[in-house]
């Protein structure tokens, strides 16, 4: 059977072939996956914020996708894998609710992890191959590391395959 | 005062239970009376959770269920978040509305359930009234003054709609702060649970006014 591995939010992991990395219910939150193809290594990351900077306490390199991206690499790198053939998928990055009333700095928090992550991919040359990004619906993913495919789960929207 | 979540000692944790237990009651009392129902509060508890452990708190993160979220304004800020399991959801709204509750989708596959605009909107005033009750014991115990807004309501996945106001403490450090208090007719025909979540800017002033720092 094949290793199932959770992600939780603002965590990060990966696995070799056949395992597979799940993280479930991502709202605004974004799931970076990138996959070595030729050594079939996966990583997969649950980013809650856009950036690193300017928050005092930044330790935890999961939860920003600037340093998200930065650290997947590495890591993967440590198992074998080449980042030139590493590409990436994206999901999440939902609006759940109408924020009606407040005009803060999380608004459209989405959107801004969707942007600030592509920008972290396009700063590391990984190319962004699928994305399945915004809505206002939540989304659980599935990286298979035998294929690299990217299963997306949601209540009431279907499944699908990117 | 420098207020960190990881390093809250007892003292305070039971004040904020206490913030609980009060709002919460006069929550209890309203939903009570919506329903025509007993309604009963468990004690209130004060969650410190991990981000990576959101489903300890409900079920799991990618459980169905109805999550009605509002902010609230004036000298403290934060948002409440009234979450129903799938079950207590659908045995609500037939109490409310009176009628079968009938899923607008395929009804085969429960996944694919959603809420109808009156099913949605009765969840909303629902929270609304709460969300009044409780913010008005609080605002009358600490002098505070506290206004909230509509509601708006998602029917999705436990973790996308915690995510929401567990992202606010994102910029803090690894643990988010709800209190939390579960009400319940004393089976589980209806079961809810009322996060209060305080901003953490908001908990220094909720402290001071109740003289505690």
């Amino acid at each position: 059977m094949e290793q199932i591995i959770k992600v939780g939010m603002a965590d990060l992991n990966i696995a070799k072939a056949p395992g597979i990395l799940t993280t479930l219910g991502l709202g605004s939150c974004v799931a970076i996956a990138l996959y070595d193809r030729k050594q079939k290594i996966g990583g997969l990351a649950h980013i809650m914020l856009p950036s690193s900077k300017n928050i005092k306490r930044n330790e935890n390199k999961a939860k920003f996708a600037d340093t998200a991206v930065e650290y997947l690499i590495e890591k993967m790198e440590s198992l074998g894998a080449d980042i030139n053939d590493i590409t990436a998928k994206i999901a999440g990055g939902a609006q759940m609710f109408a924020f009606k009333n407040k005009n803060n700095d999380l608004l459209r928090i989405g959107e801004r992890n969707v942007a600030a992550t592509l920008k972290a991919l396009e700063e590391a040359k990984i190319p962004v191959i699928a994305q399945d990004t915004g809505g206002n619906y939540g989304r659980t993913v599935e990286l298979y590391t035998e294929d690299g495919t990217l299963l997306i789960k949601t209540i009431g929207k279907g499944i699908k395959r990117i | 005062m420098n207020f960190e979540i990881e390093s809250l000692d007892e003292m305070y944790l039971d004040v904020l239970k206490e913030i609980g237990n009060i709002g919460a009651g006069n929550a209890a009392t309203s939903l009570s009376k919506i329903l025509g129902k007993k309604i009963d509060m468990a004690v209130p508890k004060v969650n410190i959770i991990k981000f990576n452990e959101v489903e300890e708190i409900v079920g799991g993160a990618d459980t169905l269920v109805a999550g009605v979220y509002l902010e609230f304004t004036g000298d403290i800020e934060g948002t409440i978040m009234f979450i129903l399991d799938e079950k207590s959801t659908e045995n609500m709204i037939n109490i409310l509305l009176n009628s079968i509750w009938v899923p607008t989708d395929n009804s085969k596959n429960k996944n694919t359930k959603g809420l109808s605009e009156i099913e949605a909107s009765a969840l909303e005033e629902v929270a609304n009234i709460l969300s009044a009750a409780y913010l008005g014991s609080l605002s009358t115990l600490t002098g505070l003054k506290i206004m909230h807004s509509v509601p708006d309501i998602a029917f999705d996945m436990l973790g996308a709609i915690l995510s929401v106001p567990m992202i606010e403490f994102g910029q803090f450090g690894e643990h988010a702060l709800f209190i939390e208090t579960e009400l319940s007719d004393g089976s589980d025909y209806i079961k809810g649970y009322f996060f209060l979540i305080p901003n953490i800017e908001s908990y220094p002033i909720i402290l001071k006014s109740l003289g505690v720092v």
